[in-house]
């Protein structure tokens, strides 16, 4: 830390006991410098931009038997699911009655699908499948939802190009008080 | 004092707050009244057995009476095909004050408990700032802290009061999903600042180190609001169940984006849109759209006791007491009702009205042995108020079923039974 930073920090330390204000002030900077190449095999996000997609690719032909001897026992063979929450495939939110919410209805983007099973699925043995096995799978269920034909080469580049049906049907709130 | 002196200030039995300072009720719990019931003339008081022998002596760690182990929280049956997810619930009904033991925080897992050596957990910092950085717990330790009393509420608490029937329940199996503690750590933006967010960014990444990687988004205005990064709960480190060795706490909003095991912190121009704000944690409306970043949670109170499956055994005056909060302010008012909402009268409330924290109310309440409808009625201090249950439910409808908060009914029958209704 330089000399002059020190010293506007010693000041700001003074000034805000003298103003009887406990709290934030602090006079060291104490985190280590990391790089982003780093970081890579650390940082798993994969936002709707494409910049978190990985290497590696496949089909929902080679998902398919992934997802039977991974997926199926929550998700059902056809991903139908085995309760509400695990239902993948089908659904309409426009539908008369209350709608069913799924992949393929609700999510509104593709990179949400690769960033949570690259995360987080299989539930007993999250991120034991490669790259090309989650493109795979996800390609499976997005062929599923009718949103990918079978033979797409599902990678960095076409996963991008995957529009979801209800990519519209979300408003953000982040802002709102 | 008698009981023709009590002030009645609403319908059906309710009485003056102002009666609780001097009625010596402080403390009674339900199955207590007012009625003087003198001691059984055969019983003699006599020197308890415990009086005659020293106890154990001081210990490394406490316990509590064995007497008082019933107080549990509440999880549902685990599911074998989904290891580690669930929920557990704090026992309101139970609890007093305003802050909840550690023991009995309620809990919300997506992919269990991780096990973390706090030597070898890191927070990196990284993305749209001039030095990414990556900390050590040991770290984290040496700089300047803050404490807080804040209230935590999954964001899925009371859901089901959005359905069409009420669910035979507790305070706790209902509304448990609800806890209070004081908070330690830092302020996020010391760190951020420390990195040097670049002018481009717009939000974080917040990314745990459970199974399940689980992240959220949050716009970087309010992580660098009231945001902290929090080591310690109620004066220890913080639990295991609760994020150990940090988790991110952000006050008055959904207990999802309170990252546990925090690990990772992304800035970026756009947010993750992770699973969990997506498909998950998003409220669809009626017209079919879905709000997503819906966090803060809303001006809520409920009666903790009497409550759901308790029963009155005689008649006579009962301390109403329950719990009020709100995820834009403090609280400024609570009124209760024992007539179902035709009339209200101001319960006292009993805590520090601190922001974003629980607040203790109570009100003393004859029941004459009729029935009755208990309700309570939250005031925050940006003048938000409780809505009714209808109108909540005609606002949202009952597609998605988070951010439930409106006035919740018990109902008090002539045999003294109480059970959650829709009134």
């Amino acid at each position: 830390m330089s000399t002059l930073r020190k010293r506007i920090t010693l000041s700001a330390l003074s000034f805000s006991i003298c103003a009887g204000i406990s709290g934030t002030v602090f006079a060291q900077s104490l985190g280590s410098p990391i790089s982003e190449s780093q970081l890579r095999g650390f940082d798993l996000i994969a936002p709707p931009d494409g910049s978190g997609y990985p290497e590696g690719g496949g089909t929902a032909l080679q998902g398919k038997i992934i997802f039977e001897s991974r997926c199926s026992a929550c998700h059902g063979m056809g991903g139908e699911g085995t309760s509400a929450a695990t239902r993948l495939v089908g659904g309409d939110m426009q539908s008369e009655e209350r709608p069913i919410r799924t992949v393929g209805s609700y999510w509104p983007h593709a990179s949400t699908l690769f960033d949570y099973v690259q995360r987080a699925m299989p539930a007993d043995a999250p991120k034991s499948l490669s790259s090309s096995e989650v493109y795979q799978v996800i390609a499976y269920i997005l062929n599923m939802n009718g949103i990918i034909e079978a033979s797409l080469v599902l990678n960095r580049d076409s996963l991008l190009q995957v529009e979801m049906p209800n990519k519209d049907g979300f408003i953000d709130r982040s802002q709102a008080l | 004092m008698s009981k023709q002196e009590l002030e009645k200030v609403a319908g059906n039995g309710l009485i003056n707050r102002r009666h609780l300072l001097g009625l010596g009720l402080a403390g009674v719990g339900v199955a207590a009244s007012s009625t003087l019931l003198g001691a059984d003339a055969g019983m003699n008081l006599e020197i308890p057995s415990w009086s005659k022998q020293p106890g154990p002596g001081a210990s490394g760690y406490g316990s509590r009476s064995k007497f008082a182990n019933d107080m549990q929280r509440l999880s549902g049956n685990p599911n074998p095909l989904y290891p580690g997810g669930g929920a557990s619930r704090s026992p309101l009904h139970q609890l007093q004050g305003s802050i909840t033991p550690n023991s009995l925080h309620f809990e919300r897992h997506h992919a269990g408990i991780p096990d973390i050596d706090p030597s070898q957990h890191k927070l990196v910092i990284h993305g749209l700032v001039r030095q990414p950085l990556v900390f050590s717990y040991e770290d984290l330790l040496r700089y300047p802290m803050i404490s807080k009393i804040y209230f935590l509420e999954c964001s899925g608490n009371s859901g089901t009061l959005f359905g069409p029937n009420p669910a035979d329940g507790t305070a706790q199996s209902i509304h448990g999903l609800v806890s209070g503690a004081e908070w330690t750590g830092i302020p996020l933006s010391t760190l951020l600042d420390e990195a040097g967010v670049e002018p481009e960014a717009q939000w974080i990444n917040a990314v745990g180190a459970d199974a399940a990687s689980m992240g959220r988004s949050i716009p970087l205005n309010r992580a660098m609001d009231d945001v902290m990064i929090a080591l310690f709960q109620n004066g220890e480190p913080v639990r295991p169940e609760q994020g150990y060795p940090m988790r991110l706490f952000v006050p008055g909003c959904e207990g999802n984006i309170s990252v546990k095991w925090l690990t990772q912190i992304k800035l970026s121009t756009e947010p993750g849109h992770f699973r969990d704000e997506t498909s998950k944690y998003t409220d669809t409306r009626l017209d079919r759209k879905s709000l997503q970043f819906t966090y803060p949670m809303g001006t809520k109170s409920v009666i903790t006791s009497p409550s759901g499956k308790m029963k009155l055994e005689r008649q006579g005056v009962y301390q109403v007491s329950g719990i009020a909060w709100s995820g834009r302010g403090s609280i400024r008012r609570v009124e209760v009702s024992a007539d179902g909402g035709r009339s209200w009268a101001d319960a006292m409330i009993q805590s520090h009205q601190s922001e974003k924290a629980l607040a203790r109310f109570r009100i003393p309440w004859e029941w004459s042995g009729g029935n009755a409808i208990l309700q309570s009625r939250a005031t925050d201090s940006q003048g938000n108020v409780q809505p009714t249950r209808t109108s909540l439910v005609t606002e949202k409808g009952n597609i998605s079923t988070y951010h439930f908060h409106g006035i919740q009914s018990w109902a008090v029958n002539t045999a003294g039974d109480i059970a959650n209704v829709y009134a």
